[in-house]
């Protein structure tokens, strides 16, 4: 079994206005210092696979057919063996 | 004339469509299940109606667009066939590749469910014919994620090809970024397919398309539709 962590963040050129609202939220509890805040989404994927290579290749699908939305998003992820 | 409704686990908007088709346009309508694989009947139109397809999980539309009966919408619309996606329909059809670009969350994080105004950007559709080239109309809007986006090249793309046919505006059709609800790249409010065929919007007419209801300007989406289906133009068989 693997296990596939998988993050999708929007594109940095995609306005993010709930990590705006986050960031002016931070700002007025003092942390003056935060400048910028991104939302993504986090995903735990556990999949069967013969070996790791297909387990990449699994994921990597997913994440293009459905997980994130290459007009506005992007991908990475961890793959890991349980 | 036969109009079919697509539902999906979620969909909310099929009712009022189905109602409008039948009792105010007098056509022939059915609801079609998204676990169906084929269409039981001979369709003239599908419309993929508003709602939370899927409670509009991962993305909204990103669940529904691989429904069984997404594969026969998409052979539908490659034979032709009219398609109409209204608000999570629209969503939906971007999803399946169907429309180009995508929804972002509105810009000021709010779901918003109010009277706006569009502007006809162009009337030569099969679903806007019955309108006037730049004609002003108030119709509802009712999403969260109704953010319209695509790249610029796409946004060239969609102006070369008058593919823009809404586009948020004042009453008297101006349009500027205090008339636009959501944050909608260009105050886009619908766009069609290039070939003319599906067409997506945001904004619902069939909430608007009877005396009764104080507001009957949506109904010329429906009558647009029939006047060009009469007109004896390709119904994707």
């Amino acid at each position: 079994m693997y296990k596939a962590l998988v993050y999708v963040t929007l594109k940095p050129s995609i306005l993010d206005p709930q990590g705006n609202a986050v960031q002016v939220g931070l700002n007025s509890l003092g942390f003056d210092n935060v400048k910028d805040v991104r939302i993504g989404k986090y995903l735990e994927v556990t999949l069967e696979a013969e070996d790791k290579a297909s387990a990449l290749a699994q994921t990597e699908e997913m994440c293009k057919k459905l997980l994130a939305n290459p007009v506005i998003e992007n991908y990475r992820f961890d793959l890991m063996e349980v | 004339m036969r109009f079919g409704v697509v539902v999906f686990p979620g969909t909310s908007g099929e009712a009022d469509c189905y109602h409008v088709l039948k009792e105010v346009m007098g056509s022939e309508v059915d609801y079609i299940w998204h676990q169906s694989i084929k269409f039981e009947k001979e369709y003239d139109c599908i419309i993929l109606p508003g709602g939370f397809s899927h409670g509009d999980y991962l993305r909204a539309g990103s669940i529904a667009h691989f429904a069984p009966i997404m594969e026969q919408v998409k052979k539908f619309a490659q034979n032709g066939g009219l398609v109409l996606g209204i608000g999570n329909g629209f969503q939906i059809l971007t999803e399946a590749g169907l429309l180009p670009g995508a929804f972002l969350r509105n810009k000021d994080l709010k779901f918003i469910c109010k009277e706006v105004y569009v502007r006809v950007e162009n009337n030569e559709t099969p679903f806007t014919n019955n309108y006037e080239q730049g004609q002003v109309i108030n119709i509802p809007i009712a999403h969260g994620e109704g953010s319209y986006f695509c790249d610029e090249e796409t946004l060239e793309e969609l102006r070369a090809n008058n593919q823009i046919v809404l586009r948020y505006s004042s009453s008297t059709g101006e349009i500027k970024e205090n008339y636009n609800p959501n944050g909608s790249i260009d105050n886009i409010a619908s766009i069609i397919n290039k070939e003319g065929n599906v067409l997506g919007m945001m904004p619902h007419p069939e909430r608007c398309a009877e005396k009764i209801l104080g507001n009957d300007l949506g109904k010329y989406f429906f009558t647009s539709i029939v006047k060009w289906l009469d007109g004896g133009a390709n119904h994707g068989k």
